[in-house]
């Protein structure tokens, strides 16, 4: 009988039927579209078509354990509402892990790589085909030149000189790919404007307001 | 007291901050806050014009603010002020804070951009960079419209240092991705590639970067770099330690650098040339050997670095499929990492794996580790690790394993996470299906779906398992008896009361033999959990009873009493009224003839067999082995335009044997229709031809993928160099849905493409809907069609 004509449930995803590889595509609870189940029709793996589209990463975030934002960097275009909430649930997410859990965690049709520094959780969404390991190891170039610049560097350090920390994340990351990795030329430009060095009582006699 | 920072330090800044860190309260932040807006409108306004450090401390302040979180609607003037300054930390934060509050007011805009125009044009390195930094960082329409064009020049310039240079590589590389079409390639694109052979390895991995996207939608535009990204990954992979000084990173050579080669080399095939790809392989085997070695530091930045290079290195050999022995080493490493002590890597491993398992050298390699996926199962703490090893039981799962594996899976479905349950459980019943060889296993494992995981088991499952008990004789009593005995238990989940009544309706008979399970015993058992079922259950449970009235007639006035009782007559639910009406007069009127031919044994459901295969049938005789051509024929003809696209999905041609009966979940049992008429319409595959012929012959070279059709609703259908075709079809009930993908394999787009479904008249009226939705996402163009 059609009396209660079934309504096709359309999960919304038309993206995800495309001939792309799984990783790009949100994940479904029927999961037709992930990676193993895909992965099972030969057809469409010998002549898929890899797509490294978006930046390699999505945003950069770090927050306290207190879940106090101390950085945000994104690389692709949002509106502010939706970086907030973005921010509030990742915070949440990444807050609630325990030690032993790794340092991967999937969300949406990205993945989060943190680690947490001190009293510091530096978080950056990657594609999900990306290379995680790499990834935990560009947060780890971070927080080195982080320390060259602020020498022993600590949480304060990032809140009283939070444009600073924008300024040497610059230099090191742009539009999301990883630019620079010397140890040298990296945070040169800012050093180099650095070098008028005032003293503390030229500092102190700034107006301070 | 605050740290004090260095240079030319804001110190109204900084006792800004610590007044806001002081404060208690969410309140008194507000009332602080409020206070510095006035306070910085009044001296944006006042008539004394601000210095360069004021303007840059109060700017900054704005920022801070926005950046706590609070909206500001001013202060983009200033902002912009600042960009014309030549001091460069005055520049810096003007740009920071255009970057981050993005205004979108066209004059704003234009004075933006005309202040980067001055900085690209000033010859300064430090401002060029901060200019291209603020467009990368951007990235809007307008941005790309006025330095699309400048971009590439500066990039390929040769007197650009060579930090510009990167800076210009990946600012191009921002705008191509937002506004592609305001990026044409150009005599730039092959300087851009021999910048892989650039001295400076910083300019290298800009343009390694670069290349690997544009390369995605220009192949042929960048295949020379191929060659170049393969020499250069080896020399970085054979370096010693002492070269390469500065860009090693904890004794790896390079490692983002490795990587991004990595992957450009993943968006191509395996090189052709065999010179370089016999580098390559030996580049891929050096890879693989330093994993061997013993570490050089005991740091874990170590190991990640020379791992993330391994795991790439091992991407890129599944990508390409082609060196028998690297896969198995590859599985052999991950293998390796399956058992390490760091959850990391176990976690990368078990996914890699996964993709390792379906490929066709590597498959066996993968299967040798089940104990160890297995044993991660049962023991990892993390959830998203025994995701991981769930994916990968299930993509090693074949013929020799299936009944291990799916007991496994069953196991972990018991304590699984709700939020995974019905992917699990999908994905046991997909493989309880495919590997069946003793369909009393398959019952058995749905059955148990159904009380391990009830609420996740969907509809398309347990309808999956009462077509498959009515078609198949052979297990019909098993089924039968097992379903009884589930339902003696004191609490059993409503869609096993939906599984039992039907089947019980169906083939009570067969055990109704036996006293233990009588024919009154069968209908009390079913009747103690009516009242506690919801009403589609109970629907059915109504219907199972009249089956019963007609396959146990001892006890037709047992069920007659129920059927008449006030609560089925007089339900509020109009369906169970209709029915108990209905069925209370069938079973006092007709006589056990026409109750015998009314509530007839469902037959089977003929998805199982091809209207084809019947139409076959009838003109050869059953059994015989089938014209592979003429079913080919036929069955273009059903392809395009057939009310029922599940038909081609009929088991294979020579014998229908069970195993070949198989289908992907959701095939709805469909009615049976007439057999297609002989000219129904043309195979789109000839999208090309300008008249859509009546009666198109199926295109050259795509008989084998159309043959795959006989078994899965996936699948390639045509390819050739221009264009791939791809369907995809799902059913329910009686819906079906097919997605036909369209993929444009040229670096060019195409102009005036229309795809067309042509069916035959009489199929048309099926088709309820027909939608172009015409993404081209790059280079894919999606078309669904809905067919009933």
């Amino acid at each position: 009988s059609c009396g209660d004509k079934q309504e096709w449930k359309d999960k919304g995803h038309a993206a995800s039927l495309c001939l792309v590889p799984v990783s790009l595509c949100p994940p479904t609870s029927l999961s037709w579209c992930r990676g193993s189940a895909w992965t099972q029709l030969q057809g469409l793996k010998s002549s898929s078509l890899l797509l490294f589209s978006g930046p390699e990463i999505h945003f950069i975030l770090l927050f306290s354990r207190q879940g106090k934002l101390r950085l945000q960097k994104w690389y692709t275009t949002l509106p502010e509402k939706e970086k907030k909430k973005i921010t509030r649930e990742i915070v949440q997410i990444i807050l609630a892990r325990n030690q032993k859990t790794s340092s991967f965690v999937d969300w949406k049709d990205l993945k989060l790589v943190y680690k947490r520094y001190a009293s510091l959780y530096f978080c950056c969404a990657i594609e999900d085909q990306d290379n995680e390991l790499l990834t935990l190891e560009v947060v780890h170039r971070y927080v080195e030149l982080l320390d060259r610049y602020f020498g022993n560097v600590c949480e304060l350090d990032i809140i009283f000189n939070f444009e600073k920390a924008y300024f040497i994340l610059d230099e090191f990351i742009m539009g999301g790919e990883v630019q620079e990795t010397s140890k040298k030329s990296a945070v040169k430009a800012m050093e180099d404007s650095d070098m008028l060095q005032e003293t503390v009582e030229e500092y102190m006699n700034k107006p301070a307001f | 007291m605050p740290a004090v920072s260095k240079g030319d330090g804001m110190r109204g800044l900084a006792v800004f901050i610590s007044d806001i860190r002081n404060c208690k309260s969410k309140e008194a932040e507000i009332k602080r806050i409020n206070k510095e807006l006035a306070n910085i409108r009044s001296k944006f306004k006042g008539d004394k014009a601000l210095d360069g450090y004021s303007k840059k401390k109060y700017v900054c302040k704005l920022l801070f603010i926005f950046l706590l979180g609070h909206d500001i609607d001013f202060g983009h003037m200033e902002a912009v002020n600042l960009l014309s300054s030549n001091r460069y930390t005055e520049k810096q934060i003007g740009y920071l804070f255009i970057s981050v509050l993005v205004n979108s007011n066209s004059e704003l805009i234009r004075l933006i951009n005309n202040a980067i125009k001055n900085d690209l044009a000033s010859r300064n390195p430090t401002f060029m960079g901060l200019a291209l930094h603020c467009i990368a960082n951007v990235g809007s329409r307008e941005m790309a419209e006025a330095f699309a064009g400048e971009i590439p020049k500066i990039l390929v310039a040769g007197d650009t240092m060579d930090s510009v240079k990167q800076s210009a590589a990946l600012c191009l590389l921002r705008l191509y991705r937002t506004s592609p079409d305001l990026v044409p390639m150009g005599d730039w694109t092959s300087r851009v590639v021999h910048l892989l052979n650039d001295q400076h390895l910083g300019v290298v991995t800009a343009a390694t970067s670069l290349i690997t996207t544009l390369a995605q939608k220009n192949p042929e535009e960048f295949k020379t770099s191929v060659s170049l990204a393969v020499s250069r990954l080896s020399r970085i992979v054979t370096s010693a330690s002492t070269d390469l000084q500065d860009y090693t990173y904890y004794f790896v050579p390079a490692p983002w650098l490795s990587v991004k080669l990595l992957r450009l080399l993943q968006c191509y095939p395996p090189p052709e040339d065999p010179a370089v790809r016999g580098r390559l392989t030996e580049c891929l085997e050096t890879i693989l050997n330093k994993a061997q070695e013993p570490p050089k530091s005991k740091k874990v930045q170590h190991s990640n670095a020379k791992n993330a290079v391994l795991f790439e290195a091992i991407s890129l050999i599944i990508h390409h499929d082609s060196e028998p022995n690297l896969l198995v080493r590859a599985c052999n490493q991950l293998g390796q990492f399956l058992q390490h002590r760091e959850t990391n890597l176990r976690y990368l491993a078990l996914e890699s794996m996964c993709t390792l398992a379906s490929s066709e050298f590597s498959h066996e390699a993968v299967k040798t580790h089940i104990e160890t996926v297995i044993n991660a199962l049962k023991t990892e703490r993390d959830v998203s690790v025994r995701q991981r090893a769930v994916d990968l039981l299930y993509a090693m799962c074949d013929r020799s394993n299936a009944q291990q594996i799916v007991a496994e899976m069953l196991n972990y479905l018991e304590t699984a996470d709700y939020s995974i349950r019905e992917e699990i459980v999908l994905k046991v019943a997909i493989l309880a299906e495919k590997y069946a060889v003793d369909y009393t296993w398959y019952v058995d494992t749905i059955l148990n779906l159904i009380r391990i995981a009830g609420d996740y088991v969907s509809e398309e499952v347990w309808y999956r398992v009462i077509q498959i008990v009515i078609n198949r004789d052979d297990v019909q009593g098993y089924a039968a008896k097992t379903v009884f005995e589930a339902l003696q238990a004191p609490a059993c989940h409503e869609n096993l009361v939906k599984v039992g009544g039907y089947i019980l309706g169906e083939f009570g008979n067969l055990i109704a033999g036996d006293p233990r399970s009588s024919p009154l015993i069968q209908f009390n058992l079913l009747h103690s959990k009516f009242h506690l079922c919801s009403v589609p259950t109970r629907a059915l449970l109504l219907s199972t009873y009249i089956k019963f009235v007609n396959l146990f007639p001892e006890i037709k006035t047992t069920i007659q009493d129920v059927l008449r009782s006030d609560s089925q007559l007089k339900n509020a639910d109009v369906e169970l009224q209709q029915r108990a009406v209905e069925y209370l007069r069938l079973s006092t009127i007709a006589s056990t003839d026409i109750l015998a031919t009314v509530l007839e044994e469902m037959p089977p459901f003929p998805e199982r067999e091809s209207s084809i295969l019947a139409k076959l049938k009838k003109k050869k005789g059953p059994g015989t082995v089938t014209d592979l051509e003429e079913i080919k024929k036929e069955r273009s003809s059903d392809m395009n335009g057939s009310a029922e696209p599940a038909s081609v999905n009929a088991s294979a041609v020579s014998t229908p044997s069970p195993s070949a009966d198989l289908l992907g979940l959701g095939a709805a049992p469909l009615t049976n229709s007439a057999p297609p008429p002989a000219s129904s319409g043309s195979l789109l595959v000839d999208v090309f031809s300008d008249s859509a012929s009546a009666v198109a012959p199926l295109a050259p070279g795509s008989d084998d993928n159309f043959a795959r059709f006989v078994c899965k609703n996936n699948g390639v259908l045509f390819e050739n160099q221009l264009l791939q075709i791809g369907l995809k079809s799902e059913f329910r009930q009686n819906l079906g849905r097919m997605f036909i993908f369209y993929g444009n394999k040229t670096s060019t787009q195409f102009l005036n493409f229309t795809p067309t479904v042509i069916c035959s008249d009489d199929l048309q009226s099926n088709i309820l809907k027909c939608n172009s939705i015409c993404l081209f996402f790059g280079f894919c163009a999606l078309c669904s069609t809905k067919v009933q």
